[in-house]
């Protein structure tokens, strides 16, 4: 038996078939790249979500889909969960339990989600100002390094939030933000968002506005005047669409704050005991009582549970893919072994020992798996790189 | 001197009736002899047995001063690579290989040949000599029958066998090639010094060969 030899015509004759050879790595390589794929895609989707929720005490949020109040309150996650009010988070601050600290991640700046929040969430989350500096004034704006780094944005320029209907006119208006900070890269979701005050992000879904001076305005705009002196004005009235120190007076809310809007807020418990007590009320409380607590490590335990069991099921029906695969590609060999019977026996007669044949198509069959397990891996290893935006993009 | 030797061979297929008996056949040294006779009188076996391929029931077969009918299979396996060209009716090639690697095959295949410089300046020498130097880098698909069969002489003479055996490797041909071939394999041998046998069923073909023997002639058919 010679090696080399071996080697040489084994290669020869991949090379010469490439259509066939191509197709048996490809097969093989995906029939052994799916199993390990999905496991390793959901153990690091488990790694970076509980990550996340197990650093988050407790999350208040309206009744409904825990997971999506998960989701959207620790991910900023598309789903819109039904508004809490800022008032339950007042509350449940009151008598000391805990701190609340907001969250209104409805908007967006492209694709990207603003998040409604207070100083508090910085510090809760350790974010650090990378470039500029923090939030100040009501429509300013601070980015996740992802934005920056993706949009190339610096202190100084403007984001224009998106509007919730394109062709609603009478609608509120894209709010223009200017940037004052960049946050430091996370790896987490805040790397992918654009943060604001709650205030600001109220402003955004209009419940708070500026506009010309109603005192001073033209009295073509005038549509009436109460007997208190409050001036009615028609819809020509210039509304800014870019809170500047200049207009900032002018902006003001429509009803009271307390009723306004939250999509979560994060419960920091002053202590265990704390926590216990504030999960024992909310549990008694029902439902119906307008808010729920959820422990975000909780709901991730759940949903991995389902997500581990299904797993298990088409880990366990890829296996038996790949070894069909593995059957169906060894049939392939001995078939086109069959048809070389012909060449095989010019070899032998020529004067090769019946090792050399053997070993030939051993190389072959050998040669064409480490192709695929060396695909397989290459997949796996993009698969590894890609994951963490893959898991951005699922859970965005 | 004989450079092949058959004494008293005698060889039967499996489940066969038919029995190849050859008291005796010596062939020269150098000598370009044609065996011929018609289908199924045994050329194709005989020419086996000379290989080393078939193994006779009895009787001794010797090929360049080596008893091929003692030796083992693996032996026999290296002996006829290393001493016998070998030169089949199809020709044989691998169709994967280009013509040099063809031409090349038994240095890969083959522990007891080492592949070097001289091997390869070898096969360029014999796919110049027979006039397919141009055709190095094709595969046997785009060959013609001509072609390939020049190609498998040049295969069955790089090594400097001592002895080729050739299974009616015209049988392909058109007439015109057929006598080219014939030829072309004649003088290579010739120029080679080694003992050229050819079995073919036309003995027109022959011309030039130092002897023809009709093989019916030459074998005790008393039992067959």
């Amino acid at each position: 038996m010679k090696e080399s030899g071996i080697f040489y015509l084994g290669g020869r004759y991949l090379r010469r078939q490439p259509a066939k050879t191509t197709l048996l790595v490809a097969a093989l390589a995906v029939a052994l790249f799916l199993p390990v794929g999905i496991m390793l895609f959901v153990s690091r989707a488990e790694t970076h979500l509980r990550s996340r929720a197990a650093t988050t005490p407790l999350l208040l949020g309206a009744p409904g889909s825990a997971l999506e109040l998960v989701f959207n309150g620790l991910y900023f996650s598309k789903p819109e969960v039904a508004p809490l009010t800022q008032r339950r988070v007042h509350e449940i601050s009151a008598d000391g339990l805990a701190r609340g600290i907001p969250i209104l991640a409805r908007f967006r700046a492209g694709s990207d989600p603003i998040v409604g929040t207070s100083l508090d969430y910085f510090r809760f989350r350790g974010l650090e100002i990378r470039e500029g500096r923090q939030l100040a004034r009501l429509g300013e704006c601070v980015v996740g390094a992802r934005v920056a780094r993706e949009r190339g944005l610096h202190p100084g320029d403007r984001l224009v939030s998106a509007p919730e209907a394109v062709f609603d006119l009478a609608g509120v208006y894209p709010l223009k933000m200017p940037v004052v900070g960049i946050l430091d890269a996370t790896g987490g979701p805040d790397d992918a968002a654009v943060f604001v005050d709650v205030k600001t992000a109220w402003v955004i879904a209009g419940l708070a506005h500026g506009h010309q001076d109603a005192a001073k305005a033209e009295e073509s705009l005038v549509l009436g005047r109460d007997d208190a002196g409050a001036v009615e004005l028609n819809a020509s009235v210039v509304e800014y669409t870019e809170i500047t120190p200049e207009n900032v007076s002018t902006f003001h809310f429509h009803g009271d704050p307390e009723d306004f809007p939250l999509s979560a807020a994060i419960v920091l418990p002053a202590g265990e005991k704390a926590r216990t007590l504030l999960r024992g009320r909310y549990q008694d409380a029902g439902r119906d009582d307008g808010a729920q607590l959820v422990e975000p490590a909780a709901v991730m335990d759940d949903l991995f549970a389902t997500v581990f069991q299904v797993q298990r099921i088409v880990v366990a029906a890829l296996v038996l893919v790949a070894v069909a695969m593995g059957v169906i590609a060894a049939l392939v060999f001995l078939l086109s072994n069959r048809l070389r019977a012909r060449e095989f026996e010019s070899l032998r007669n020529i004067g090769a020992d019946p090792s050399t044949i053997r070993a030939l198509v051993l190389f072959e069959g050998g040669a064409v798996l480490a192709m695929s397990l060396a695909v397989a891996a290459i997949l796996t290893a993009m698969l590894w790189l890609a994951a963490p935006a893959l898991i951005r993009h699922l859970t965005g | 001197m004989a450079a092949i030797r058959c004494e008293n061979v005698l060889f039967r297929y499996p489940g066969e009736s038919f029995a190849l008996r050859l008291p005796a056949l010596a062939i020269d040294s150098g000598e370009a002899l044609g065996i011929v006779g018609p289908s199924g009188c045994g050329k194709t076996t005989l020419l086996r047995l000379i290989a080393g391929i078939l193994q006779p029931a009895a009787g001794r077969i010797e090929v360049a001063g080596e008893c091929v009918s003692g030796l083992a299979f693996a032996a026999r396996q290296r002996f006829r690579i290393a001493r016998i060209g070998l030169v089949f009716q199809e020709f044989e090639l691998l169709d994967y290989l280009d013509v040099l690697d063809n031409v090349l095959l038994p240095y890969r295949i083959a522990s007891v040949l080492e592949m070097d410089d001289a091997a390869r300046g070898r096969a360029e020498a014999l796919l110049e000599s027979t006039g397919v130097s141009a055709l190095r880098n094709r595969f046997p698909g785009e060959l013609s029958q001509g072609e390939r069969q020049r190609v498998a002489l040049c295969r069955a003479l790089v090594t400097r066998p001592g002895v080729i055996l050739a299974d009616e490797p015209t049988g392909s041909l058109d007439p015109e090639n057929q006598a080219r071939g014939i030829s072309l394999m004649r003088e290579s041998a010739a120029a080679a010094g080694a003992t050229l046998v050819m079995v073919t069923h036309d003995h027109d073909s022959l011309d030039g060969f130092d002897r023809v023997v009709a093989l019916p002639e030459i074998l005790d058919r008393s039992e067959n």
